[in-house]
Formats: C-alpha cells, structure tokens, sequence
C-alpha cells in the first residue's frame, strides 16, 4: 500500500514538476495520470495485473472520488450575490451548455462506433462484431 | 463536570469553530447524511452526493457565521486527494485500454465535436441571456477541471474564481441530468456515455461514471483528461472569433 502510494504521489511530484518546467498548458495531476499510465504500458504483462498495491490504492481512491469534490463546491456560497443578481443567465448557460455537450459527445461516438462495427459486421460476419 | 460538558464555555466553542478538526469532520458527516439520503431516493441521480454534502455545509457554515477561507482550512486535506485520485484514473485507463484503443478514432471525434460544442455554446447562451463580458469569459472554460479552466479564464479575461464556482456548477449539473438525457437519446453504450460525462463535466462527471461501471469511469478520466488538454489549445484561437 504505501509503496504504491508513493508511485501515486510521485507521479503527481513529477507532473507537476514536468508542467512548470516545460510550461505545459495542463494541471499536474493530469500530466501525472499519462505518466502513470506509462509507467504501466512499459511494464506490460496481462492488462488486468496492475501491480497489485497500485491497483488496491487507485481502487480505493476512486471508488471515494465524489467526496472530494465537496470543498470546492462548497466554494460556491462565495458567489451567492452574484448568483443572486445574474443567477438564472448564468445557471441557464451551465445547463444548455453542459446539455448540448453531452448530447454532441454521446451521440457523435456512437453514431461513428455503430457505424463502424456494422461495417465490420457485413464485411467478415467476424466474431469480433459480436464482442460489442 | 456534566454541567460543563452541557454548557461549555466560550472558548471551547472558539477552539471548535478554529480547529480544522472540526470542518474536516463535518465534511465527513455530511457527505455520509448525503450518502443515506441518496439512498433513501433510491439512488435517484437528481439526489447528487455533492450536491447534498455541499448544500449541507454551507447552511451550516451561514447559520455559524464561519467564512469559506475557515471552512477550506480543515477541508483541504479532502481537497488535497484530487491530486493523487486524478493520477490514479490511469489504472482503470490501463484496464480498458484495449476498449479505447478499439474506439480510438469515435473517441477522438467525439471528443473534438463535443469540446468545441461546450465552449460555443455556453458563450453564445450566456451573451443572449445578458450575462456580461468578464462573466462570459469566466464561462467559457466550464466543461474543463478546475485548475486548467482558472488558468485559461484568466487568459481570455475572466474571473478564474467565478470560473471555478462555474465549473463545480457544470459538474453537479451535468453529473444528473448525464443517465435521464442519455437515455432519452436512447444512448446506451458505457464508453460513449463515459466520453460525454468526462468532457462536459470533467471530474464530477467521472465519478458519477465510475458508479455506472469501469469502462465509463475509464472512458470519463480520458475525456476530462483530453478535453483540459484540447481546451487549453482550442479556447485561445476560438475566443477571438467568438469576440472574447
């Protein structure tokens, strides 16, 4: 446990570093994740075998992962006069914006991910189609 | 002694109100009166675990008096673990590569349709709806973690923390309404469900992803990933165009 929390941390460490050091327009912890994920691609073996101390930690890191969005969105009430006066513009362009995202994301990949595995399908008849 | 248990003297309350102990604590507590909620709605989406743990602080922090800066003192070390659990998103990244791999280019199309979509539309919402110019610029970055869309809000002439009081709103919004519009549009398949929640609502989507199953979780931390990434590109060249 504590030496996968270290990999965990260190990646971060290193993301971190590596964003201030090259002036990358990405948080740490993303560039952290990559690296992670590197790490994990070198190494290779079966995909399901993570290590498995990181594999228990990331587990329980996610499995909790709501909780730690809590403090910043209790950051909210700092805006409430704001919201107050141009609340239901702001709060409407949230909503139909986030809407639309989601809808245009959805439904762009699977429309293309349908669509390419019909064509796999009348192609090979493949066993492969099937797995979907 | 039980008298001074009952009434304590003011300074007791004075450490309490001071401790961190006391706001990590609570931030503790009222995401488990969340959780119980939650359940007792049958897990009902519209019943957001952060929503209730967050509207229960600040009642609590408003009817204390407590400011926000006090509040974060103690909450910073739940705060702090975004860092380690966005690094650890590469495990189940790793489990599903074979999947994303598969979807590579769906993916990568979506993801681009959907990053411009998110920008655009909350620029043109917001300007017809009368919002100012520094609270559509603070707008424009919202479907973006936290620290990227600050970052990017002050390079176009926002307000990055008005931007992060957005982007928490994008997150809990769009962590409900993700399964009920989905299933409307009769989307089904956990990877693009997974991909629009990542990109249009970044780490709140995620972990509402993750409660559907592994590869939407997976497909989520790439999206929000990617879509910090792509943003952080495409909102410089798109915000002259949009008059930003």
């Amino acid at each position: 446990m504590i030496p996968a929390l270290a990999g965990i941390f260190f990646c971060q460490l290193a993301g971190e570093f590596l964003v201030r050091a090259l002036a990358l327009p990405l948080p740490g912890p993303v560039l952290g994740m990559f690296l992670l994920f590197g790490f994990l691609m070198l190494r290779g073996g079966d995909r399901q075998k993570v290590p498995e101390g990181i594999g228990a930690a990331a587990d329980g890191l996610l499995g909790h992962m709501s909780i730690l969005f809590v403090p910043a969105s209790v950051g909210l009430m700092r805006y409430f006069d704001l919201l107050a006066r141009d609340g239901v513009a702001l709060l409407t362009a949230v909503a139909g914006s986030t809407i639309l995202a989601i809808a245009v994301t959805a439904l762009t990949f699977s429309l293309l991910s349908r669509r390419k595995t019909a064509k796999g399908v009348t192609k090979c008849n493949s066993p492969e189609g099937e797995a979907q | 002694m039980i008298g001074s248990l009952l009434a304590p003297r003011p300074e007791v309350w004075v450490y309490l109100a001071a401790s961190p102990l006391s706001w990590l604590t609570l931030t503790l507590i009222a995401f488990v009166v969340a959780d119980k909620i939650s359940i007792a709605c049958y897990r009902h989406p519209a019943a957001n675990l952060v929503a209730i743990a967050a509207a229960i602080i600040i009642v609590l922090l408003k009817a204390t008096g407590t400011s926000y800066d006090t509040y974060f003192a103690g909450a910073q070390f739940v705060h702090f673990l975004l860092g380690p659990t966005t690094v650890a998103l590469a495990v189940p990244l790793y489990r599903n590569f074979g999947k994303v791999k598969a979807e590579a280019l769906p993916f990568a199309v979506a993801l681009l349709a959907g990053s411009v979509t998110a920008i655009v539309s909350a620029v043109l919402i917001a300007r017809w709806m009368g919002v100012g110019p520094q609270a559509v610029a603070s707008l424009a970055p919202k479907s973006v973690t936290a620290p990227i869309a600050m970052g990017l809000s002050e390079r176009i002439g926002g307000a990055p923390f008005l931007t992060a009081a957005m982007v928490m709103a994008t997150g809990i919004f769009g962590a409900i309404i993700l399964t009920p519009l989905l299933r409307l549009l009769r989307v089904n398949d956990s990877a693009a469900i997974g991909a629009a929640a990542g990109l249009a609502a970044h780490g709140i989507g995620t972990a509402r992803a993750f409660q559907i199953d592994s590869t939407a979780g997976a497909f989520a931390g790439i999206a929000m990933g990617l879509n910090g990434a792509l943003t952080s590109l495409i909102l410089p060249i798109l915000a002259p165009l949009l008059g930003l």
